[in-house]
């Protein structure tokens, strides 16, 4: 089966999960449907060719460990709607772009370019806190919880566990 | 795949370097289609080995944060993202 070759039912299936779960959580589809279909589409290819959903709008690497932090919803997805109204591809835009109020563009990309990757300062926290347990910090949406372990799936924006770091 | 001619008006010389999933990447060939102008294109993301090596560093020589689209006017003028204005005006001087 070609690549680019998607079932209309299956792209609508993906669409309507992931539009329940950006409302249930304070995030939001672009309204313009039939460009965010068009994205919803080459999540689906993406996910065939790397095995997870990379950003449709970045070069993937393929390798899922150097891939995470483009893995959507991205790490920039937050910051990239609070400054632009929009993630660097306009699949999750801000309320403002979502009532017709401002309008969603081509941003500038915000991670860092290939050979900079990997250098940025680790924010990890130490753990050297006196808490009686570990806290973790989903990078996506920046949620907060304190347990041996983060969760398998953030329960705010559905990011996998690998998706979490150590912030205290 | 490799580069692709799109066949048009002869204006400047654009090459597109693009991502076959990229939502801005279509905008921008539908507006070069739109202008009919003559470009090419390649879509580095199906590109594979040397070849999406050597793509991946003609883009980063014109655009070092290596992101796309990254659009190359007569080998001197470099657009990066889907800045309508910006690629219709440079294709009208």
């Amino acid at each position: 089966m070609n690549e680019q070759e998607v079932a209309v039912a299956e792209i609508d299936r993906l669409y309507e999960k992931l539009f329940r779960e950006a409302e249930s959580a304070g995030y939001h589809l672009n309204p313009d449907v039939e460009f965010t279909k068009g994205l919803v589409k080459s999540l689906i290819i993406n996910e065939r060719r790397y095995g997870y959903r990379a950003c449709p709008c970045r070069l993937a690497s393929g390798k899922n460990k150097d891939d995470l932090d483009i893995i959507c919803p991205c790490d920039y997805r937050d910051p990239d709607l609070n400054e632009f109204g929009a993630c660097y591809c306009a699949l999750y835009v801000s309320d403002a772009v979502r009532k017709g109020e401002k309008k969603a563009g081509s941003i500038p990309e915000r991670r860092l370019p290939p050979a900079e990757r990997g250098k940025e300062t680790r924010e990890e926290g130490t753990g050297l806190t006196g808490l009686s347990l570990p806290v973790w910090r989903c990078k996506v949406c920046g949620y907060l919880c304190a347990r041996e372990q983060p969760p398998e799936v953030c329960p705010i924006c559905k990011a996998k566990k690998d998706r979490f770091g150590r912030f205290m | 795949m490799t580069v692709v001619h799109i066949p048009g008006k002869k204006s400047r010389h654009i090459v597109l370097h693009a991502l076959s999933t990229c939502g801005w990447c279509q905008r921008t060939r539908k507006l070069l289609d739109d202008l009919g102008v003559e470009y090419d294109y390649e879509y580095v993301d199906l590109l594979q080995g040397d070849e999406r090596e050597r793509a991946i560093k003609e883009v980063s020589s014109w655009n070092p944060s290596g992101n796309f689209p990254t659009m190359v006017i007569d080998n001197k003028k470099c657009i990066v993202g889907y800045r309508e204005d910006e690629i219709r005006e440079a294709l009208q001087k």
